[in-house]
């Protein structure tokens, strides 16, 4: 792949232009999702997305990912307008996307099959990568035989075996429980560090915004707008005990706890208003 | 939530791999247990039927003329001269069956059927969502003839093919045709939208999320869908072999019944059992190869 890393520097790898979204456009039920958020995502960047349950971010996710046209505004990457899905960007899901009836290494390969890669190429790749996140002795297994952290890795290796540059995740350790999910925060630093690939990561989750992510964006309540872009300059590895860590956890409370009553109030009046009809 | 860091403890992991054998041979064991006890059951409930039948007729209470008990139509076995010829297509000689043949015959019929209609509805249910004006032209009329019973296509079959193994299995094919087209198009939209997400975003194209997701997430389901219809097809081949198409399972019952044999009625009706029973059986073995996937995630 030849790359210009001169333009890469001054390019942003994603450029959101006033992107807005609503669902059900010109019927009843219409819902405007997304309101004009703008931002950019530097090349290398880890960036965190994060707002109260149900504030859009997902839909700005998948969005970026190009399986979802924005109703207004521009979508850049690498200066290009986003058009569809792009195996530049993976996305990884909140549940486990392996395919079921695949082995862990024809999945972590499939994304080469897709490309006509032969076999024994794409097979000899996805160990290298399954290696990477340490399931090398899980090649042959299939996925329910994996736990929860384990599939999630195999979709990282997925993602990593395809060459792409931008990871999506979307909530992707959701679903894991507490010690595993501290496992897989550090486990993906390590990647990032490792690979420089560029991660937008979607959470609700305060301390895994600011374990992660060198800048978060906050989303308000529904309709998402950007509320606020907070650069998280701390040393890596963060302690979450440290005062400096206490410092942005407050922070970040402060002003979601304001979106989430918001959101929680809009709920009310919603259900309300259900009730009466 | 706060963040513990807590290291995942590792010395349990050589104990776990250890008993692990054990643990298999103790399900083993247990398994087959189950399986004993099941053909103890088996056993129990056949004897139970057979004996009270044989001593209802013994003591005179059913007329063997009609409903022979079954030491009687068992012996007609003897009575026909071909019933043990192993040769398959051995020409019935008057009332005369060989046992084969008629097996073969009526499973040769079933079997093709299925075949044939499995792999045209997969065809034709591929095509009409894959291809919405396809669909949008094809699904109604399909959706109407779908519920016409196979027994109700035995008259026009034997028209239009003669008498012969074309109607038995043009009758199949329209028992599970309509249904499976109808199930294909319903199992496809339901394919979970995360496979064909992550599949785009991998980049594979339309038709690469035809033939890499969707075909193997829906061929499970089909499975099911084909064998629930497994016995209608089983049931309208019998049928067709009674009306008109004159060898088979269902033909022995019939001259049984031209010939007010009762035992050969019985005899054929016996050999129907026994051959559905193991027909189904051979479709779950099968079913669980297809869906070993499906099954095993679910444990």
């Amino acid at each position: 792949m030849v790359e210009d890393h001169g333009t890469n520097l001054i390019m942003h790898t994603i450029i959101c232009q006033n992107v807005s979204k609503v669902w059900g456009l010109d019927t009843p039920e219409e819902v405007l999702a997304i309101d004009r958020v703008s931002f950019s995502v530097e090349p290398g960047e880890f960036l965190v997305i994060i707002g109260p349950s149900g504030c859009g971010k997902s839909t700005l996710l998948s969005m970026i990912a190009g399986l979802e046209p924005p109703t207004a505004g521009k979508i850049l990457h690498d200066g290009e307008p986003i058009a569809g899905p792009s195996p530049q960007r993976s996305m990884i899901f909140q549940q486990s996307s392996l395919l079921p009836w695949m082995s862990v290494i024809d999945n972590v390969a499939f994304g080469l099959e897709l490309k006509g890669v032969n076999r024994k190429a794409r097979h000899q790749r996805a160990e290298h990568f399954l290696k990477e996140v340490g399931l090398r002795s899980f090649a042959h297994r299939y996925p329910h035989q994996l736990s929860g952290g384990m599939q999630q890795r195999a979709c990282i290796a997925r993602a990593l075996c395809l060459g792409t540059d931008v990871l999506l995740m979307d909530e992707p350790f959701a679903a894991l429980d507490v010690q595993t999910r501290y496992q897989m925060q550090k486990f993906l630093l390590d990647i990032w560090q490792a690979a420089g690939k560029t991660v937008v990561f979607v959470t609700h989750h305060i301390d895994e915004a600011i374990f992660l992510a060198d800048r978060v964006i906050i989303l308000t309540a529904r309709p998402g707008r950007l509320l606020e872009s907070v650069t998280i300059d701390m040393a890596r590895p963060r302690d979450v005990m440290s005062s400096e860590f206490e410092r942005h956890r407050n922070l970040f409370v402060e002003h979601m706890r304001s979106e989430v009553v918001r959101a929680f109030e809009e709920q009310e009046l919603v259900e309300m208003m259900d009730t009466r009809v | 939530m706060q963040q513990t860091p807590v290291q995942e403890s590792q010395s349990t992991a050589p104990l776990q791999s250890s008993s692990l054998s054990e643990r298999k041979r103790k399900a083993r064991i247990k398994s087959l247990k189950s399986l004993v006890q099941q053909v103890l059951w088996w056993v129990l409930s056949l004897s139970l039927f057979i004996g009270l039948w044989e001593l209802l007729s013994a003591l005179g209470l059913l007329n063997t003329l009609i409903l022979p008990a079954p030491h009687q139509f068992i012996a007609e076995i003897a009575n026909q001269e071909q019933f043990m010829s192993l040769k398959v297509g051995v020409e019935r000689t008057g009332a005369n069956f060989a046992a084969l043949t008629a097996i073969v015959a009526t499973l040769t019929r079933v079997l093709s059927g299925l075949v044939l209609g499995f792999i045209a509805a997969l065809l034709v249910g591929c095509l009409a969502a894959y291809f919405k004006i396809f669909g949008n032209l094809t699904l109604p009329v399909i959706t109407l003839l779908a519920p016409i019973a196979p027994i109700a296509w035995i008259p026009f079959a034997i028209l239009a093919f003669g008498i012969g193994d074309g109607a038995a299995i043009f009758v199949v094919f329209v028992g599970i045709f309509f249904i499976l087209t109808l199930a294909t198009v319903n199992t496809i939209r339901n394919v979970d939208q995360l496979y064909i997400n992550t599949a785009r975003v991998l980049g594979a194209s339309r038709r690469q999320v035809m033939f890499k997701i969707i075909l193997p997430a829906i061929i499970p389901d089909l499975f099911v869908i084909l064998r629930m219809n497994l016995f209608a097809a089983w049931m309208a081949v019998l049928a067709a072999e009674m009306v008109g198409v004159n060898t088979g399972l269902g033909a022995i019952i019939m001259v049984g019944r031209q010939m007010f044999n009762a035992k050969l009625m019985f005899l054929g009706m016996a050999m129907i059992g026994v051959v559905g029973y193991l027909l189904d059986a051979g479709f779950a073995q099968i079913q669980k190869r297809v869906l070993w996937w499906k099954t095993t995630a679910q444990i």
